[in-house]
């Protein structure tokens, strides 16, 4: 076969592939409007997703808070007239435009993804999703629905805390570590916040949590050949949700933020 | 001349370049139960699967009630699985509910009806499979395969179905459990006046729960008839099949099963 057979070949499996996601996508996106919604499974889901990931979330964005401030001190340390102006200003800009969405959409990613893609994953090759269908139940509506509806409804809320949590650890290391005004600090934190920023990484929020349950719930679908097909599954999902995640932060950021 | 539950004509299903089903043709008449037997990967999953909806025929017709199934839209596939219970190979149950639960599965999220009002129903139907209401607290991962395929056998009769499908109901399970299966199945079906499509290949179960018997080879239907005539039927692929021989006209396909 000639190299441009192959790539030929490469390129159309790929259109394929993107056809198979879009279409997975807009049905999904159908099932998620349209009544009867399963209030049951959709609560259940928002503490699977949400409240168990609390914890996780709020390690990183504690640890990623606190380190910005002590680099950027570092790299301020010159010029120390104000300095508890300029490290706010980097932490709370920092966390709540790129760093607190980013953070939490991987953690959930191999959090939430991974398990999702596992459990679809082995209800499909253990005949269970065949077996809903049998009992005219829609498996969209029953197990993609409330996952994804689960998803873009607490990542928001997840991150909202995610980036409290993220400025409490700035300031931690500010006031503790690096000796800062607590008052001084907290006030030019507090300058710093724009509704716009906080908006903005609200939305990513919304869209990772999507993007995270929508790739975990169309690798477990389309798994096949048992236990190894479920593992190939649980770590697409984790990859392919990670790379949309920095793809589609950077798309956003470049939309609000770009000139 | 009564319409058939379910009738397939000339059905055909290729994986690739894989010919699985080539030209099935078989009517189950209401209240008649019907066996397919055939070998290991011989497409009796895979006909059940064209019935169901979960694969699409590559041609052929197939009508459920007189009413052409192939390619109908997800709403009127509910409708039509509405009248539908299936007990799948390996059961198939939701390992994140209970027992009880999964019976009640087809009431609750198929049909809409409460939780509990579905509860006793789903205990009704355990009950009849012979588990009782401790076993139907607990969770799939804790019972025996035996316990699961009547688990799985509660759940497929508990909307009280017009057709009941049974994948291989027997594989798997000691002899004597295989017997309180197909006595359960015979109870199930008989009982309800439902049509039942069973494929096994089993032929002591088929014996059992059948009144036809349809033997699928190389992707067609070679033989079916009355259950009683199937030892004295002239074709050398069945009198092979039922007596197990290694000798005769079935090519085994090892490299596919
Ligand atoms: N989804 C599928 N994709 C590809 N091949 C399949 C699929 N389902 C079944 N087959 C093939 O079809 C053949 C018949 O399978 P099946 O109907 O499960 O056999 P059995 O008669 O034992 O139930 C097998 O060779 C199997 O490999
Ligand atoms: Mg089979």
């Amino acid at each position: 076969m000639s190299a441009v057979q192959t790539v030929g070949r490469l390129f159309l499996s790929f259109l394929e592939l993107v056809g198979e996601v879009t279409l997975f996508t807009l049905v999904s996106i159908s099932h998620c409007v349209r009544r009867p919604f399963y209030f049951r499974l959709i609560g259940r889901q928002m503490m699977e997703i949400g409240y168990y990931s609390l914890p996780v979330i709020a390690l990183t964005t504690l640890f990623a808070g606190m380190v910005l401030a002590l680099q950027s001190y570092t790299g301020f340390q010159r010029n120390a007239v104000g300095a508890e102006g300029v490290i706010a200003e980097i932490v709370v800009l920092s966390i709540t435009r790129e760093l607190g969405p980013v953070l939490a959409g991987l953690m959930v990613a191999a959090r939430v993804g991974s398990s999702i893609a596992a459990e679809i994953g082995t209800m499909r090759v253990t005949e269970q999703i065949d077996a809903l269908v049998t009992l005219s139940t829609n498996p969209f509506k029953y197990l993609v629905a409330p996952r994804i509806i689960a998803g873009v409804t607490t990542l928001p809320i997840l991150i909202l805390i995610g980036d409290i949590i993220g400025v409490l650890g700035g300031y931690i290391v500010a006031v503790y570590k690096l000796g800062f005004n607590p008052t001084l600090y907290l006030k030019s934190s507090w300058d710093n916040l724009f509704l716009e920023d906080v908006v903005t990484g609200l939305v990513k929020a919304a869209v990772f949590g999507f993007v995270v349950t929508l790739m975990g719930c169309y690798q477990g679908y389309t798994s096949r050949g048992g236990a190894q097909g479920v593992g190939a599954a649980t770590i697409n999902s984790v990859v392919s949700a990670s790379i949309l995640i920095l793809i589609l932060n950077y798309l956003i950021s470049a939309m609000f933020f770009g000139t | 001349m009564t319409t058939p539950k379910i009738s397939l004509r000339n059905v055909t299903k290729s994986f690739g370049r894989k010919v699985v089903l080539d030209g099935v043709d078989l009517d189950v008449m209401p209240g008649e139960s019907v066996v397919i037997i055939g070998g290991s990967g011989s497409g009796k999953s895979v006909t059940l699967k064209c019935i169901l909806g979960l694969l699409t025929p590559d041609s052929g017709e197939i009508e459920i009630d007189g009413e052409s199934v192939v390619g109908i839209s997800d709403s009127d596939r509910e409708h039509i699985n509405a009248k539908i219970g299936m007990l799948f190979q390996s059961a198939a149950l939701f390992d994140s509910l209970t027992v009880w639960e999964n019976a009640a599965f087809g009431l609750i999220a198929g049909k809409g009806m409460s939780r509990t009002a579905a509860r006793p129903i789903a205990l009704e139907k355990l009950a009849l499979v012979g588990l009782d209401e401790k076993i139907a607290m607990m969770t799939p991962a804790d019972l025996s395969v035996g316990m699961r395929k009547r688990v799985g056998l509660a759940r497929a009769v508990a909307t009280d179905p017009e057709i009941i499908f049974f994948d291989e109901p027997t594989t798997g399970i000691d002899p004597i459990m295989g017997d309180i299966i197909n006595e359960l199945i015979v109870d199930c079906t008989r009982e309800t006046h439902a049509s039942g499509l069973t494929i096994t290949h089993d032929m002591a179960s088929a014996r059992k729960i059948s009144d036809k018997i349809a033997m699928l080879y190389k992707g067609k239907i070679v033989w079916a008839g009355p259950t009683e005539e199937i030892d004295t039927a002239d074709s050398p692929i069945v009198q092979q099949f039922i007596n197990g021989q290694a000798e005769g006209p079935i090519e085994l396909d090892i490299s596919a099963a």
